[in-house]
């Protein structure tokens, strides 16, 4: 049984570390709000004046839409493949069965910046031409796992003697997978799908080496702080892309039931 | 008409034949074989060699989902995202049965199961007697040729097994399908069942009547395995003599007329409720159990432990043993009565 202050210092400890990682994501929230362009604090005023300048920036507009498309096309690529290479992993048992499965997984665990020279190489070397499509493989590299992943766990806890049990009741194949394995699987796939957009809509880093003239978010982000000019309308488009990205991880967390901790991989 | 689960070889030979209608019991320890055997009767593993008929049809090769068997899972494996009305009425869905007709028959198989009323609950917000019921609607319900039963007892307390083991007899009698029943537990087996086959490493030692197996166990596996066994050689013949026919004479007691006797020492008296157990260690060395119901109140015997007795019985309680063995260094007395 601790004490009374080991279990203070204990909690003052776990406060000042939450204070350490949500500060400075507040800070861009009320900066986005602030009157004037140079960040200093205290904000002179409030004001909604960056958000509707931002809503009518054409650069940002674009740069969303390019994000939501290649998020879009990447999650559906990376829940097609990701699920089948799930089944396909856990309904059958072959020779080096636990290598295919690390090199599924491998992608999420490489450095992006790796992943990103690499595909730079292959696009460059076969003399395809860099734009969404290019984004969109890159992303499908790492959205393939979450989904695989996701799907794979569930796979795992899901008792063996219910499909035997619908086969026994007279289900063939395609009945079984569409009454029993996929309901059992269902918030899996959708906690992969959200993960896996999540992880694409604030890509870098792949992004940089398989994007050709066209910016995606996050690179629009970055050029602007690069650059040093529009610094308030980042903040608007940056307390956007947190929202965007929170909320499908908290749905995701909730359908699996895991807690937050899918989203580790995207720390890299 | 005759059902017939021909040569099997899947850890061992096994030819088999279940009567339509029986109450059939594979009684074994773990790892004897007769989950196998249920699997492959049932279509989820292949025999590597042999055949395995269903009411004469060969069915060897035919997927389980094609098979008119079905089968209680040893986990119920209940489908945990539908309700107990749509787990059983699974098997008559996939099959196309209309709708009317569907709920008409759950309806029925409800009530059978008694738990009449729970059709919208799921299986997590059932007991586990009250899952093991719909595991066993789910089953009958498609009125198969042969219900298999995986050791569906195993997870329920001992009330409530004994409860159920008269319920499922009912239920058979009521539906009249064949019962292939597997379980390690031999007073369920020799409860329920109309014939009971005992099976060890991979093959059948016997299939008798539970009074067959009882009485006249075939093998000294058979006599251990099921109920306490007293094993003796007497001039080269051995014998199995069950304890509740031992008699136990103090001095001054006489045996009856034609009983053998021997005398030995009562090193342990045991009282478990409706009977005493006698641990006794006869003057030629056999350590052998006796067994008395406390037909009235229980006499205060512990008195009597190292006292010098006699043990007497009558030769046509003994059963000999039909293969007599080499002596393998196992104890005489087996005890594998569950007390769980």
């Amino acid at each position: 049984m601790e004490g009374f202050w080991t279990k203070l210092a204990l909690r003052f400890w776990a406060a000042l570390i939450l204070l350490f990682l949500f500060i400075p994501i507040l800070l861009i929230f009320f900066y986005a709000f602030n009157t004037s362009n140079i960040e200093s604090w205290p904000i002179p005023g409030l004001t909604l004046n960056w958000f509707y300048a931002t809503w009518d920036d054409p650069s940002v507009r674009s740069a969303l839409l390019l994000s939501v498309q290649a998020g879009l096309v990447a999650t559906a690529l990376a829940l097609v493949l990701g699920s089948f290479a799930a089944f396909a992993i856990h309904r059958s048992a072959f020779f080096g069965r636990d290598a295919v499965s690390l090199l599924f997984i491998l992608p999420l665990a490489l450095p992006g910046i790796i992943t990103g020279i690499a595909l730079n190489a292959a696009f460059s070397f076969s003399g395809v031409t860099f734009s969404i499509w290019t984004i969109i493989v890159g992303h499908a590299t790492f959205c393939i796992v979450v989904v695989y992943n996701n799907v794979l766990a569930r796979l795992r806890r899901t008792q063996g003697s219910l499909i035997e049990a619908a086969a026994d009741l007279g289900a063939n194949g395609f009945q079984t997978f569409r009454d029993i394995t996929l309901p059992l699987i269902s918030t899996a796939v959708v906690a992969g799908a959200m993960l896996a957009f999540a992880l694409s809509f604030d890509e870098v880093i792949v992004t940089t080496f398989t994007a050709g003239a066209q910016s995606t978010l996050p690179i629009w982000i970055f050029g602007q702080i690069r650059h040093g000019i529009l610094l308030p309308e980042v903040n608007v488009v940056v307390s956007f892309v947190i929202l965007v990205t929170v909320i499908p991880v908290l749905v995701a967390a909730r359908l699996t039931g895991t807690g937050g901790a899918a989203r580790v991989p995207a720390a890299r | 008409m005759r059902k017939s689960y021909g040569h099997v070889v899947a850890v061992a030979g096994v030819d088999l034949t279940v009567e339509e209608g029986e109450f059939f019991t594979l009684l074994g320890p773990s790892g004897s074989g007769k989950t196998t055997l249920l699997r492959l009767i049932a279509g989820f593993e292949r025999p590597d060699a042999g055949r395995i008929e269903l009411g004469g049809r060969d069915v060897t090769s035919v997927p389980p989902h094609l098979r008119e068997t079905n089968t209680v899972f040893q986990d119920y494996a209940l489908f945990p995202h539908m309700t107990v009305g749509d787990n059983i009425g699974y098997g008559l869905r996939v099959k196309g049965v209309a709708r009317g007709e569907r709920s008409k028959r759950i309806e029925r198989a409800l009530r059978m199961v008694r738990l009449v009323g729970l059709d919208r609950r799921r299986p997590s917000q059932l007991s586990g007697g009250q899952r093991q019921r719909v595991a066993l609607a789910r089953a009958v319900v498609n009125e198969p040729e042969v219900l298999l039963l995986d050791e569906p007892l195993g997870a329920l307390d001992l009330k409530l097994r004994q409860e159920m083991q008269l319920e499922l007899k009912r239920i058979q009698k009521e539906v009249g399908i064949t019962f292939v029943y597997v379980t390690h537990d031999q007073e369920e087996a020799l409860t329920m069942s109309d014939r009971v086959a005992v099976m060890s490493n991979g093959r059948i030692e016997q299939i008798g009547l539970p009074v067959d197996v009882y009485e006249r166990p075939a093998t000294e596996f058979v006599a251990g395995f099921i109920g306490i066994s007293n094993l003796l050689t007497r001039d080269g013949i051995r014998f199995v003599i069950r304890p509740e026919k031992l008699h136990m004479l103090l001095e001054g007691d006489t045996a009856e007329r034609g009983m053998t006797v021997e005398p030995g020492v009562l090193e342990q008296v045991i009282y478990v409720g409706q009977s005493t157990r006698y641990n006794v260690r006869l003057d030629r060395g056999e350590h052998l159990v006796a067994v008395r119901q406390n037909t009235e109140a229980a006499d205060e015997s512990h008195e009597l432990e190292g006292r010098r007795i006699r043990l007497a019985w009558a030769s046509d309680h003994t059963y000999v043993l039909d293969q007599p063995q080499p002596p393998d260094g196992e104890p005489a007395t087996a005890d594998n009565s569950k007390e769980r």
